[in-house]
């Protein structure tokens, strides 16, 4: 009989074999889906945050840690659907136009959706009404935008501006990123927030929808 | 060691060459397009930039395929170039460096990463030696990995080019951590000097990624975790964006006063990385052989 626990134990470590083993014998023993994930699941991924955030995580260990969270989530997504539970939230992510650099945003879209986010992942290299019609099909949805380069940077404006002209800017959070990005920037072209890092990201968006 | 690096390091510290991207950019390149690219289409201004490296003193420059593996061009619809987009930039960089300085073959990061499961280790081992090979067949003397954050995907490259029959200098970024010396993925510079000396590393070093008042202990610690020579390449300081515009705000004679104490922590190559032009090379070559 496994305990609950070791869930939280199982994502901490990335051990995305215990964790699925863990997900099903707890759900069989009746434990409830939302207890699994908020009692478990989000406080691992929060840790797991923080240590990376004090230098005692780094990239690997984020990774293995939102690969054990995705398959946890995956097996337990239709009984929470079934609990009227509902995804933390929905995030439209992507490199901005003239930018193919994706390591960077493949890392913050594993965050999102190890945070409980529904992602909608659009790749590189987006033009701004790409953004504008996946923002369009569900209100409130978030924009992440990433880039690498100072010359392709500006394109997160071009974004913000194509919401805006679409009408939908006031109920659109726009997060932005990337190793040139810094706060001054995201405010200077009035992004609702910015993170220099993939496991901020998960809190960054987790306060703008909650 | 064989015998590029040998005859090289007969008369050591020796002084390599600076940023390219920048260089180019000074020359048209557009950004947001392929550098790599410009092998095929503007190969005179890409010798122009290694012509420039060599007048202010380089004895090693290296090659325009830092993007050269067929993934990184894939981004561009010119994977399958990718054999003569790096046989051309041997050639042009060989043209330019004559019985002057030395030609080490530029490898960088294929952009992918393996724990993501992006691509294969065989396929990426296969597209760096594809890489490596057509850089030899340009003429080049030695080869280059540059820019290396994942000692995984380090480890396929120095495999995959020391199957030239080239020697291979094999490079890291440390700018994570608290002290700014591990890799994006957490490794020390005694796990990547392991590693790369595994691998087949004939020189070892670091690029990129901070300062170079950081490298005087990176440097150090390489030199102490492996019985092989020290490749150092610092940026220019820190990037400031100013409107829009990457700035870097440190000087050439600012770069160069550190450069004794690089020598000091037993750097055998050294030059820069971003933000740094033929001025700081000039300015290093200068506290070399004063």
């Amino acid at each position: 009989m496994s305990d609950p626990a070791q869930l939280y134990e199982a994502i901490l470590t990335g051990n995305a074999a215990l964790a699925e083993e863990v997900t099903k014998a707890a759900l069989e023993a009746g434990v409830a889906p939302t207890d699994l994930l908020g009692k478990q699941m989000i406080p691992a991924m929060d840790e797991v945050g923080k240590r990376f955030e004090c230098n005692e995580y780094f990239v690997p260990e984020l990774l293995i840690a939102a690969r054990a969270m995705k398959v946890a989530l995956q097996i337990l997504t239709p009984r929470l659907a079934e609990a009227g539970a509902k995804a933390a939230g929905r995030v439209v992510i992507g490199t901005v136009q003239g930018d193919l650099h994706d390591i960077g945003k493949n890392l913050v879209a594993s965050m999102l959706e190890g945070g409980g986010f529904q992602v909608v992942d659009l790749g590189v290299d987006v033009p701004p009404q790409r953004f504008v019609e996946v923002a369009q099909e569900k209100e409130g949805t978030i924009v992440a935008l990433s880039a690498l380069l100072t010359t392709t940077m500006t394109q997160m404006k071009a974004v913000i501006a194509a919401l805006e002209t679409a009408g939908i800017r006031g109920n659109t959070k726009v997060i932005i990123g990337g190793a040139p990005i810094t706060q001054q920037y995201a405010d200077e072209i009035g992004a609702d927030g910015y993170s220099d890092n993939a496991s901020a990201a998960v809190s960054l968006a987790r306060n703008l929808v909650g | 060691m064989g015998g590029v690096l040998r005859a090289l390091l007969a008369d050591a510290p020796v002084l390599t060459d600076g940023a390219w991207g920048t260089q180019m950019q000074a020359r048209g390149l557009e950004p947001g397009t392929c550098p790599d690219a410009w092998n095929l289409s503007h190969p005179e201004r890409v010798e122009e930039v290694a012509q420039a490296y060599v007048e202010a003193g380089s004895r090693v420059i290296i090659t325009n395929t830092f993007g050269g593996t067929r993934f990184a061009l894939n981004r561009y619809g010119l994977a399958d170039r990718a054999g003569e987009i790096n046989r051309l930039g041997a050639e042009i960089s060989r043209r330019a460096a004559g019985a002057r300085a030395k030609v080490f073959g530029s490898i960088g990061p294929a952009g992918v990463m393996l724990m993501m499961g992006d691509v294969p280790p065989e396929t990426l081992r296969e597209g760096f030696a594809e890489q490596a090979r057509a850089l030899a067949d340009g003429g080049a003397d030695a080869l280059v990995i540059e820019t290396m954050s994942d000692t995984a995907e380090a480890r396929l490259a120095v495999e995959a080019a020391k199957q030239t029959g080239l020697e291979v200098v094999a490079c890291m970024v440390f700018d994570s951590g608290r002290e700014r010396d591990r890799t994006m993925m957490g490794t020390t510079p005694e796990e990547a000097a392991r590693v790369l000396v595994e691998a087949g590393a004939d020189c070892i070093g670091s690029n990129c990624g901070q300062g170079i008042e950081g490298f005087v202990s990176i440097c150090r610690r390489l030199c102490a975790a492996a019985a092989r020579p020290i490749w150092i390449k610092a940026n220019a300081g820190l990037p400031e964006i100013i409107d829009g515009r990457t700035v870097y705000r440190q000087t050439p004679e600012g770069f160069a006063s550190q450069v004794p104490d690089l020598v000091a922590a037993g750097a055998s190559f050294i030059g820069g990385c971003c933000g740094t032009s033929p001025e700081f090379i000039r300015a290093v070559g200068k506290k070399l052989s004063p």
